[in-house]
C-alpha cells in the first residue's frame, strides 16, 4: 500500500559509513553511560560528605585513617595511565591498525598493574564495611571505583584480543576511541574520590 | 541518477523488507531488534501489570469501603498497597512512557529504528526480569509489605527481617537499569538520528518531551539503584548507612530517594504532556500555539524537577529556612506547567477542533489534572503539608497528578496511535462510554479523598473505626474506583474487538502533521520507503508531495546519522540485525540480581556469565586480522 | 468557590468526626495553618474557574468553526498577549500563597518562646509512650496513649522513636511531626478550646500502624495540675480480695516482664505504664474503649483485636482473668 506521493529532492548514497567523535552515533552511547556513572559517583560523594556533616570527627573518633601509600601509587599510576591513553586515542583517530593494537594492548596490561595496586589498597583501607557508617561509605566509593576499572579494563582486554584477530574497520576504531575516553572518565572520577578519601580525613 | 518517482515501487519495498525482517517464529520473537516489536511487547505488558495492579487497588478499596472490615488483615493490606504501588511506579508508569517513546520517536523522526538496537531488546527483558521479581514472590507468599517506598528502619536488618525488602529494592535494580539503557538510547536517537532538515526548533513537542524525560531518567535513576543498594547492604553485609547507632542517618535513605523520586513524577509526566501536545496540534487543526513557551516549560520543569524533592520531608523536622525554600521552588514549578496548560487551551481555542475521543481525553486530562496540581500547590507550602501529608488528601493528589496528568493522556494516545499500530479504528461509540466511565468513576472515586484527608483519615491504615466518619465517602470512593475500572475494561474489549472488527484505517486516518502517519499501517518492518526531509513543524500539512532523499541502502540495515543540532546528513551507520545476546545477557544479568539477595559474592560469581554475555554481544563480525602477529595464513 | 461549597457539602456527610480533623482547629497552630487553608482554597478555586472559563469558551467557539483543512501559520498576537497576563497572574498568586505560607511558618516558629511546659511522647510499634515532669519532685510521671494539655498555654511536645519512624499528629491542634530514631523533634501546641481530641500515627509504621492513636484532653490549668498531681501518686491498692488476687497475679507473673506500676513490684519498660490504667479514656492506643469488658477481651486475645501486636497473649484461667482486670479497671 502507497500512503503518499513523493518528490526526490536528494541523494544520500555518497555519505561516508562512519565518523570520528562525537559526530559518531556510538559516542554518544558512550557520554551517556558516562553521564550515568558519574552522576553515581557524584551521589556517592553526597553521601559520603552527609555522614561526614553528622559524625564529631572525621574519621569518627576511633576510626583509623586509609594508608595513603597504595592509594597515591594507584593515583600516580592512573594520571600516568593517560599518557598512553592520548597516545592510543591519537592512533585509533588516524586509522593505524598496528600502532592501535599495541596501545590496547599496553593499556590492558598497564590496567592489570593498577587492579594489584588496587587489591593492595583496598587491604590498607584499615577499617571494615561494617564497622560504621564512615566504613560502610569509604567502601562504597572504593567499590563503586573498583568496579569501574575492572570493567574497563575487561573490555580493554577483550577490545584488545579482537583487534589483534580482525581486519579493523572504521567503527572500530571509533571502539577504541570511545574505551580510551571512558578510561579517561575513570581516571578524572577517581582524582575527587583520592582527596576526599584519603587527603579530607588528615585534614580535617 | 534515478528518475524521480512519484510513488515508491514495490521491488523497493519487497529489498527493504528482507534486510528489516525478523526471522519467522519463536527465534524472530526472541531475537527481534524492531522497535516496534519491542515496544508492544512493553506495552502489552505494562497494560497487564496495570490491570494487576488495579485489581489490587480494588481488593484495598473493597477493604476500605466500610468500617472494621475483616476482608483483608494487616499483612495481606500492607502488602497490597505495597504491591499496587511498587507496581505502578516501577513496573507501569515509567515502562510504558519509556515504551512509547521507543515506538513513536524512530517513527516521528521518519527513521528505521533506534540508534542501539540490540540495548532496546536488552531494556525489555530486564524489566520483564523486574516484572517477574516482584511477582513471582508474590504468587509464592513473600510479597514486599512495607510500601512502595520502604524506609528503614522499618525496611532495615533489625524490623524487616526475611527477604521481602531486598526482594522490593532488587526489582528496583532491574527496572532502573532498563530505564537507563532505554534513556540512553532515546536521547542517542533524539540527538542523532533526526531526518535531514530537522533542526532542533522544527523537532515535535513529543520528541522533545521524551528527549528531557530521558536526560531526567539518566540523571535521577542512579539516586535510586545507589540508596536500594545501600538499603541491601545494611541488611545483608552489616553496613551502617541508615543505623543512627553507627553513625548513619535514616534521613540520608529519604533524601536519596526523593532525589530520584520526585524526578520520577515528572519523568512521567512530560511523555504525557508529549502526547496531548500531538493530540491537541491533530484535532485543533492548528500546531500547538507558543511551541517556544512550550520547549522552555518543558525544560524548566526538567531543571526545577530536581530541586524539589526535600517537599516530600517537611515533616522530618529540617531546618525552618530548608522548609521555606523548597516551598516556594514547589510553588515555582505551577508556572511551566500552567504555561502549558495555556497553550494547550489556547490551541482549542483558536483552532478547529473535532472531538473524537483522543481529543476528548485531553479534555478529560485538563479538567482532571490541574485539579492535582493544584492540590499540589497545597501540599507544597510546608506549613499546611504538616496537616495534608501522610493523609488520604495526598492519596488523592498523587493519583489526580499521575492518573489525570499520566494515564489519561495515555489512554489518548492508545486511541490517537491505534490506527497507525494497528491499521485499523477502534470504535468511537464505546470509546465514548469508556471515556465517561473512567473520567467520571475516577472523579467520583479519588475527589472524596481530598476530604477524607481533610477529616483526618491517615494513609496506608487497613481499616478504621465506626466512630470516625468516614464511611459514607470511602463507601463512595470504592464505587467510583469500580466504575473506573468497568471503564477500563471497556477500553481493553474495545481494543481488542477493534483488531477484528475495527474500520480500516489508511496511513493518515487523522490527517496529523508528523512524519509517523507518512508510512503504512501498520508500518511495514522497515517503516519508510524513503528519508522523509523536514522543512517545518507540521511537514504533512503542506501542500504537495512529501520531499524525501534517496540513498540509505535497500539490501542492509542502514540509519542516517545526523548532526545534533541542525539535522544535517552526517554519515550512514550500519545498524545491526536480529540478536539473540540481548536476551541472553538480560538472564545472565538477571542471575546476578537474585543471587545478591541470598549472597554478596554473588556480584563476583555473577560477573562472569556477564561478561561473556556481553563480550559475544559485542563481538564485531569481520574478516580475520590480515596483518600482525595474528595475521590468518593463506586463505 | 466550587471546592468550598462541595468541602462544606461533603463535610456534613462526613459526619461528626471534629475531633480529629484540621477543619476545626483548636489550638493556635491549626489556627494558622486553617487560615492558610482558607486563602490557598480561594486562590486555587480563582485559578482552576480561570482554566475552566477558557477551555470552556474554547469548546463552545469550535461550534461555529468550519471544517476545512488545519491552519499552518495562525496569526497568535492577541494570544500571545493572554499568555503574559496568564503568567503574571500565576506568578502573582504564587507569590501571595508563598508569602502566606511564610507568615504562616514565623507564627509557628514563634511558639517556641513561650513554652511553659515540655512532655516527651516516645512513639514504638504501636502506642505512645508519654511522660511529664513531676513539678513536685522532678521524677518522670509516666503514661501512655493519652495527653492532657493546659488550655491556653504553650506546651513543647519533644519525640522520640525506640524503634521505627513514626508521626504524632493531633490535627486539631497542630501540623504533624515525624518521630524518627536518630532525630530528636520537638513542636509546640497553644491550644485554645477545651475537649478531647484524638490523634493518630502518620507515618507507616508496621502492621498495626492503623490503631496507633492517641486520646487528647484539653483542660483549664487548675484541671491539669490536679490530673497531673493524681498521675504522680502510686498504684491504687486494690480494694477487695478478688482485685488483690489480681494484683498478685499481675506484680508477680509475667506481666510484670514488660509493664510498670508505680508503687509496686512490677518495673517492665517495654510495654505501656498501667499505674492508672483506668483513668484513661481508651486502650490498646485508641483502639478500645476503657471498660472492664474491653480491658478483659483485650488481655486474653491481643491478637484479635491487634493482629500483630507485640503483646503476647498471656494464658489465664477464667477466674484468675477476671481477677486481674478487676484489679487493672480500679486502677484510677
Amino acid at each position: 500500500m502507497i500512503p503518499r506521493p513523493v518528490r526526490i529532492v536528494g541523494n544520500l548514497s555518497g555519505l561516508p559509513g562512519s565518523q570520528h567523535g562525537a559526530r559518531h552515533l556510538v559516542w554518544w552511547g558512550n557520554l551517556g553511560f558516562m553521564v550515568i556513572e558519574g552522576t553515581g559517583f557524584v551521589l556517592a560523594i553526597g553521601v559520603y560528605l552527609y555522614i561526614r556533616s553528622i559524625s564529631p570527627s572525621w574519621p569518627p573518633p576511633g576510626d583509623a585513617r586509609p594508608d595513603l601509600f597504595w592509594s597515591s601509587l594507584f593515583t600516580g599510576g592512573l594520571l600516568l595511565s593517560e599518557l598512553p591513553n592520548w597516545w592510543v586515542h591519537r592512533q585509533a583517530h588516524f586509522n593505524r591498525p598496528a600502532a592501535t593494537r599495541r596501545g590496547v594492548l599496553l593499556m590492558t596490561l598497564i590496567g592489570l598493574a593498577l587492579i594489584v595496586v588496587r587489591w593492595f589498597g583496598l587491604h590498607h583501607l584499615n577499617i571494615r564495611w561494617d564497622h560504621d557508617a564512615y566504613g560502610s561509605v569509604l567502601w562504597l566509593l572504593m567499590v563503586l571505583h573498583t568496579i569501574h576499572i575492572v570493567t574497563d579494563v575487561g573490555d580493554t582486554a577483550v577490545q584488545a584480543l579482537w583487534l589483534y584477530t580482525h581486519v579493523i574497520g572504521e567503527d572500530q576504531f571509533e571502539d577504541v576511541t570511545d574505551n580510551a575516553n571512558y578510561w579517561s572518565f575513570v581516571v578524572v572520577a577517581w582524582l575527587p574520590l583520592y582527596v576526599l578519601l584519603f587527603w579530607l580525613p588528615r585534614w580535617a | 541518477m534515478s528518475p524521480p518517482a512519484p510513488f515508491p515501487d514495490a521491488s523497493r519495498s519487497q529489498r527493504l523488507a528482507a534486510a528489516w525482517a525478523d526471522p519467522p517464529g519463536l527465534w524472530g520473537f526472541l531475537t527481534t531488534v524492531d522497535h516496534k516489536r519491542i515496544a508492544a511487547r512493553y506495552i502489552v505488558t505494562t497494560l497487564l501489570l496495570l490491570f494487576l495492579a488495579g485489581m489490587v487497588a480494588l481488593d484495598m478499596r473493597l477493604q476500605l469501603i466500610q468500617p472494621d472490615m475483616k476482608r483483608m488483615g494487616p499483612q495481606m493490606y500492607d502488602e497490597a498497597f505495597s504491591l499496587h504501588g511498587s507496581t505502578m511506579l516501577f513496573l507501569v508508569s515509567v515502562p510504558v512512557m519509556e515504551a512509547m517513546a521507543l515506538w513513536l520517536v524512530p517513527l516521528m523522526l521518519g527513521q528505521r529504528n533506534v540508534a542501539f538496537p540490540r540495548l532496546a531488546a536488552f531494556s525489555y527483558w530486564l524489566y520483564l526480569g523486574g516484572v517477574l521479581m516482584l511477582w513471582v514472590p508474590h504468587a509464592l507468599g513473600i510479597t514486599p509489605d512495607i510500601g512502595w517506598f520502604e524506609y528503614p528502619p522499618l525496611s532495615g536488618p533489625a524490623y524487616g527481617p526475611g527477604h521481602r525488602a531486598d526482594i522490593w529494592a532488587q526489582m528496583i535494580t532491574f527496572t532502573e537499569v532498563a530505564a537507563l539503557a532505554a534513556s540512553v538510547n532515546i536521547v542517542a536517537t533524539i540527538l542523532k538520528l533526526r531526518p535531514p532538515g530537522m533542526t532542533l526548533a522544527r523537532m515535535p513537542l513529543f520528541v522533545w518531551a521524551q528527549l528531557i524525560a530521558s536526560i531526567m531518567t539518566i540523571l535521577a535513576m542512579p539516586a535510586i539503584m545507589l540508596v536500594t543498594s545501600m538499603l541491601i547492604a545494611d541488611r545483608m553485609i552489616s553496613t551502617h548507612f541508615f543505623s543512627p547507632s553507627g553513625g548513619g542517618d535514616v534521613l540520608l535513605f529519604q533524601h536519596l530517594f526523593w532525589f530520584f523520586g520526585h524526578p520520577e513524577v515528572y519523568i512521567i509526566f512530560l511523555p504525557a504532556t508529549g502526547f496531548v501536545s500531538a493530540i491537541v496540534a491533530t484535532f485543533a487543526r492548528r500546531p500547538v500555539f507558543g511551541q517556544v513557551p512550550m520547549v522552555l516549560s518543558m525544560l524548566a520543569v526538567g531543571l526545577f524537577g530536581f530541586g524539589l524533592w526535600v517537599h516530600h520531608m517537611y515533616a522530618v523536622g529540617l531546618p525552618r529556612l530548608g522548609n521555606d525554600f523548597y516551598t516556594a521552588a514547589s510553588m515555582a514549578i505551577a508556572l511551566p506547567v500552567g504555561i502549558q496548560i495555556f497553550c494547550w487551551t489556547a490551541t482549542i481555542w483558536s483552532g478547529r477542533p473535532r472531538f473524537q475521543t483522543p481529543m476528548l481525553w485531553v479534555i478529560g486530562f485538563i479538567l482532571t489534572f490541574v485539579i492535582g496540581g493544584l492540590s499540589g500547590v497545597m501540599t507544597g507550602a510546608a506549613p499546611l503539608d504538616l496537616q495534608l501529608t501522610d493523609t488520604y488528601f495526598v492519596v488523592a493528589h498523587l493519583h489526580y497528578v499521575l492518573i489525570g496528568g499520566a494515564i489519561f493522556p495515555l489512554l489518548g494516545a492508545f486511541c490517537y496511535w491505534y490506527p497507525k499500530a494497528t491499521g485499523r479504528m477502534m470504535s468511537e461509540r464505546w470509546g465514548v462510554v469508556a471515556f465517561v466511565l473512567i473520567v467520571g468513576g475516577f472523579n467520583l472515586g479519588f475527589f472524596p479523598m481530598h476530604i477524607l484527608g481533610l477529616e483526618g483519615m491517615p494513609r496506608r491504615i487497613y481499616t478504621y473505626g465506626p466512630e470516625m466518619g468516614w464511611g459514607t465517602l470511602n463507601l463512595i470512593a470504592t464505587l467510583g474506583s469500580a466504575m473506573a475500572v468497568a471503564g477500563g475494561l471497556v477500553m481493553v474489549a474495545n481494543g481488542l474487538l477493534s483488531l477484528r472488527f475495527g474500520e480500516r484505517a489508511g496511513a493518515d486516518p487523522w490527517d496529523a502533521p508528523t512524519l509517523e502517519w507518512a508510512c503504512e499501517s501498520p508500518p511495514p518492518c522497515y517503516n519508510f520507503e524513503y528519508t522523509p526531509v523536514v522543512e517545518d513543524l507540521v511537514p504533512l500539512w503542506r501542500e504537495g508531495d512529501l520531499p524525501v532523499m534517496d540513498g540509505m541502502s535497500l539490501d542492509s540495515r542502514e540509519l542516517l546519522v545526523t548532526s545534533a543540532v541542525e539535522g544535517i546528513p552526517e554519515y550512514r551507520q550500519n545498524s545491526v540485525g536480529p540478536s539473540i545476546w540481548p536476551l541472553v545477557a538480560a538472564l545472565a544479568v538477571a542471575a546476578m540480581f537474585i543471587g545478591s539477595i541470598f549472597t554478596a559474592w554473588a556480584v563476583v560469581i555473577g560477573a562472569v556469565p556477564i561478561g561473556i554475555a556481553l563480550t559475544i554481544w559485542f563481538w564485531p563480525t569481520r574478516q580475520p586480522a590480515t596483518s600482525g602477529p595474528f595475521a590468518s595464513r593463506g586463505r | 468557590m466550587r471546592r468550598v461549597l462541595a468541602l462544606a457539602a461533603l463535610l456534613l456527610l462526613g459526619g461528626c468526626a471534629g475531633w480529629q480533623t484540621p477543619l476545626d482547629p483548636a489550638g493556635e497552630q491549626a489556627r494558622h495553618i486553617y487560615s492558610f487553608l482558607e486563602l490557598i482554597l480561594w486562590v486555587c478555586g480563582f485559578f482552576y474557574l480561570l482554566v475552566l472559563a477558557f477551555l470552556g469558551w474554547g469548546l463552545w467557539r469550535a461550534r461555529r468553526r468550519s471544517a476545512e483543512g488545519p491552519e499552518i501559520a495562525p496569526a497568535d498576537r492577541g494570544l500571545d498577549r493572554a499568555l503574559i497576563v496568564w503568567s503574571a497572574l500565576i506568578v502573582v498568586g504564587l507569590t501571595v500563597l508563598t508569602l502566606g505560607a511564610f507568615f504562616v511558618d514565623r507564627a509557628l516558629a514563634n511558639a517556641q518562646a513561650r513554652e511553659t511546659l515540655t512532655v516527651r511522647v516516645t512513639g514504638q510499634q504501636w502506642w505512645w509512650r508519654i511522660r511529664y515532669r513531676d513539678p513536685a519532685t522532678g521524677r518522670w510521671i509516666e503514661t501512655a496513649n493519652e495527653l492532657h494539655l493546659p488550655l491556653g498555654k504553650t506546651t513543647r511536645i519533644e519525640l522520640g522513636s525506640a524503634d521505627v519512624i513514626h508521626s504524632l499528629w493531633i490535627p486539631n491542634l497542630a501540623g504533624k511531626t515525624d518521630v524518627i530514631p536518630g532525630h530528636p523533634n520537638a513542636f509546640d501546641v497553644t491550644p485554645r478550646a477545651p475537649g478531647w481530641y484524638r490523634g493518630q500515627c502518620a507515618e507507616f509504621c508496621g502492621a498495626q500502624h492503623a490503631h496507633m492513636a492517641l486520646w487528647v484532653k484539653v483542660e483549664p490549668p487548675a484541671a491539669f495540675a490536679r490530673w497531673l498531681a493524681g498521675q504522680a501518686r502510686s498504684a491504687a491498692s486494690p480494694a477487695d480480695p478478688e482485685q488483690a488476687r489480681g494484683m498478685k497475679l499481675v506484680t508477680q507473673g509475667p506481666c510484670a516482664a514488660c509493664h510498670t506500676l508505680r508503687g509496686t513490684p512490677a518495673d517492665g519498660r517495654p510495654g505501656p505504664d498501667l499505674t492508672h490504667l483506668a483513668s484513661r479514656r481508651s486502650l490498646a492506643a485508641g483502639t478500645l474503649p476503657m471498660t472492664r469488658g474491653a480491658l478483659q477481651g483485650w488481655i486474653a486475645r491481643p491478637q484479635a483485636v491487634k493482629p500483630g501486636t507485640l503483646m503476647p497473649a498471656v494464658s489465664l484461667s477464667p477466674t484468675d482473668l477476671d481477677a486481674v482486670a478487676a484489679y487493672l479497671a480500679a486502677l484510677q
